[in-house]
């Protein structure tokens, strides 16, 4: 891929900063995409890169051109006008050429719109329903259990959770597994996203959307809710623990029991 | 003698209340226009410096309820785009120049003007009222159910709603009136291809207002039956959808971004033509650049809700149909290089403002054609990103269009000169200030920072702390122009009624400055 090596000089730049292997998070003075944890990201950010790279060039090419107009064609050193309003030929050309472009473009938006929304075999579902404000969850293949996930408070941090993007239960899923995440509202709208695994898709009301992940790496991966829904909008973020398997194991057996399930009433969960 | 002079003159251009309350003058009613729209910048810029304020740093500064963070965000995008952009471009110069530029003595209805200005005005009053009824924070989208009785009980969005059926009511009658204006009272030989461009912008404008606004304003009135009579058009648990009240919205909101960029395409084709002392280059391709833009714009609206959960098709098709748009502006943006190419080119303050918006609106242009892309809007959508996107594209195309358009005709309203050195001064303090709020927020929305969030992680904060610095910047750039209005309503100096030479080749230019309260009275006829 030739244009990727055109960028490589400007990637550095735009790069996600120092990549850490634990987590993605934002970083100070970041200019670039999130660093990809998912298939579908890694195409995001791949066609990302190409679309960065044209409409740089568009925009040098008319800085350039109007840069070029402005210091030669000044009054004082261009003091009579020409009259020249048409050329056919320049028309068609400036009118083709974007045209091209457009289909340069679309091919891969194509590609990749198809590839994100063409959901594949997954191994089991995770239910994210968008509250004001907090997001809740549910595991049905995994007994059923759900949980709430409560922004923390700066005074509840733990060394290295970021503000304003840890919550109290963090959603845990398998490294290199498929899942699909279906989710919706109760209230308002809300949308649930992790820029990370290239996934945004609202809450709504009376709908069920779906999305898949597949994270490549371990690590912990935060996003936050993506669709204004009142008061608390900048408070109900969204934090995603990956792990290996065992890992995921053992926090399901401990969630079995921890968490209530979502199909029993908390009264007989209180009996128990 | 005396007596019947004066009578005679009283007739003719009445004053006070009777000038200004019960105005039928296109003139006097585009002044009205500017006043509104210029005492409405100025509450939305406020607005805006408040909350960069806030975001200058992480963590809360002074806006305690963050309730009223989003009060604030929803007032500055309502009013921004239905009290200072649309009043300023349609209302103001479109009322003030489309008689002048087709050699016309008023608007086709002149108290339907009237009516319009005031339908506007009382618009306004009720987005006002909502401050002090709760205030409003659901974004200018007005997304239910966030809007509804659920999100917001307190009746600030019922009075939002009242705001833009009045707003748009106005609007509608303006659009029917400029459409009659442009088709019927041309001088004559003024045929539709020989038509000023500005002209031209406003008739396209009058018709997606004229097919746009009623589809808003049927979906606020469901909104308003759902929020106080028990209906269910949005509410899901009644059987109602959420989602359709988005399309509704967008099938007029994407229009109305176009509304608010064509009028300045307009002036601006006629800034660049007469400092480049040239014709515009390619007019035919210029007119109809806007028409397809104009209707284009009509068949793109779900690019606004690529994450709503529609069929995969479905988004294909409006990332193709919105790529498309790109084409005919690229005709616009290479048809004004064309016209300064060759020509003999003065930099005075409304140029500046005019190669400024080329330069600004590429870039918002640029942006646009990433977003379009559905799969692509998935990192981007609801991220700052798009803030910066339609900054470029109206903060820095429609604003730098309506200055343009202040620093071109003023001369032609009030009759006298604007200070030259302190526009250029507003201008650069303009142009550096708006780069520094919105060019570093493409770097945070990359990064994934949400919109309308009034705190952030505090990776955030260096660029946010640039953004705000560029806020105050426009706003320093802001009381220059307080100046310049000063300066130039005190000058003693008047203008001839042609102050820009040859290039300026309009209508306007051809009576005194300022222009008479009545003009063309008798039409002139074009070769």
């Amino acid at each position: 891929m030739k244009w990727r090596t055109l960028v490589a000089a400007g990637a550095a730049m735009f790069a996600a900063g120092p990549a850490l292997a634990e987590s993605v998070v934002p970083q100070p003075w970041q200019m670039g995409l999130q660093r990809a944890v998912t298939p579908v990201m890694e195409r995001i950010t791949e066609f990302h890169d190409l679309l960065l790279v044209i409409i740089t060039l568009i925009c040098l090419v008319v800085f350039a051109l109007i840069g070029y107009v402005v210091v030669r064609f000044r009054e004082d050193r261009n003091p009579v006008p020409s009259r020249r309003t048409h050329n056919t030929a320049l028309e068609v050309i400036w009118t083709a050429i974007p045209v091209l472009i457009l289909v340069i473009i679309s091919i891969p938006s194509f590609k990749l719109l198809y590839y994100m929304d063409t959901i594949p075999e997954t191994e089991f579902r995770i239910k994210a329903i968008g509250h004001q404000w907090y997001w809740s969850y549910v595991y049905p293949d995994h007994g059923n259990f759900t949980f709430d996930a409560i922004m923390k408070h700066d005074d509840e941090l733990e060394p290295g959770e970021p503000r304003l993007l840890a919550t109290d239960n963090y959603v845990v899923i398998p490294v290199n597994t498929k899942i699909k995440l279906q989710v919706t509202a109760d209230d308002v709208l809300h949308s649930w996203t992790v820029p990370a695994f290239g996934v945004k898709i609202d809450a709504i009301p009376g709908r069920l959307n779906e999305v898949w992940i597949e994270a490549r790496e371990t690590g912990t991966f935060y996003g936050q809710c993506s669709e204004l829904c009142g008061y608390g909008h900048g408070f109900m973020p969204i934090a995603v623990k990956v792990v290996n398997r065992e890992e995921f194991d053992a926090w399901v057996k401990q969630a079995q029991e921890e968490f209530a399930r979502a199909d029993q009433a908390p009264v007989r969960m209180a009996a128990n | 003698m005396a007596h019947s002079e004066a009578h005679a003159h009283e007739h003719h251009a009445p004053s006070g209340l009777r000038r200004w309350l019960f105005s039928t003058n296109h003139k006097d009613i585009g002044t009205l226009y500017l006043v509104l729209s210029f005492v409405f910048a100025l509450v939305g810029l406020a607005m805006s410096i408040a909350f960069r304020l806030e975001l200058m740093e992480p963590g809360t500064q002074f806006i305690q309820d963050h309730h009223w963070f989003n009060v604030l965000v929803t007032a500055h995008g309502l009013i921004m785009v239905f009290f200072f952009v649309m009043p300023a471009l349609i209302g103001g110069f479109g009322n003030w120049f489309v008689p002048l530029m087709i050699g016309a003595p008023d608007m086709a209805f002149p108290r339907m003007n009237n009516m319009s200005f005031w339908l506007t005005a009382a618009g306004g009053l009720m987005l006002v009222l909502t401050l002090f009824l709760g205030g409003a924070g659901t974004g200018w989208t007005i997304y239910p159910p966030l809007s509804s009785a659920l999100g917001h009980p307190s009746p600030a969005v019922d009075f939002a709603i009242f705001s833009l059926h009045l707003a748009g009511a106005g609007s509608i009658l303006g659009a029917i009136n400029f459409i009659v204006t442009i088709f019927n009272m041309r001088a004559p030989g003024m045929t539709l291809h020989k038509m000023p461009l500005f002209v031209w912008s406003i008739l396209v404008t009058a018709f997606l207002l004229l097919l746009a606004l009623p589809v808003l304003a049927g979906a606020i009135t469901m909104l308003l039956f759902d929020r106080n009579f028990g209906t269910h058009f949005f509410n899901a648990a009644g059987g109602g959808d959420p989602v359709l009240f988005q399309h509704l919205f967008w099938f007029f909101g994407h229009p109305e971004v176009y509304i608010m960029i064509l009028p300045a395409f307009g002036i601006i084709s006629h800034v660049v033509s007469t400092f480049s002392r040239k014709p515009i280059f390619g007019y035919l391709g210029m007119a109809y650049a806007m028409v397809a833009i104009g209707f284009i714009g009509f068949i793109v609206w779900a690019h606004h809700m690529y994450t709503v959960g529609m069929n995969v098709d479905v988004k294909a098709y409006f990332t193709a149909a919105t790529m498309v748009i790109a084409v005919p502006t690229g005709i616009k943006i290479f048809s004004w290089i064309a016209t300064m190419w060759g020509g003999a080119i003065r930099f005075t303050t409304p140029m500046l403002f005019a190669i400024g918006m080329i330069i600004l609106f590429t870039i918002g242009g640029v942006t646009g054609v990433v977003l379009a892309n559905a799969g692509m809007d998935v990192s981007l959508h609801d991220t700052y990103y798009v803030v910066a996107h339609f900054h470029y594209t109206l903060s820095m195309g429609a604003l730098f269009g309506i200055f343009a358009g202040f620093y071109y005709w003023i001369g032609k309203m009030t009759g006298k000169p604007y200070p030259e050195n302190l526009g250029k001064l507003h201008f650069w303090l303009t142009f550096i200030g708006v780069n520094l709020t919105f060019f570093p927020m493409h770097f945070s929305g990359l990064a994934g920072m949400p919109r309308r969030i009034p705190d952030y992680p505090d990776a955030f904060a260096g660029w946010n702390f640039i953004s705000s610095l560029g806020a105050l910047m426009a706003g320093v750039a802001t009381l220059v122009f307080l100046v310049v209005l000063w300066k130039t309503f005190t000058a003693k100096e008047r203008v001839p009624a042609n102050p820009w030479g040859e290039g300026a080749t309009t209508l306007e230019w051809t009576v005194p400055s300022p222009a008479p309260f009545h003009t063309f009275e008798r039409q002139p006829r074009i070769a």
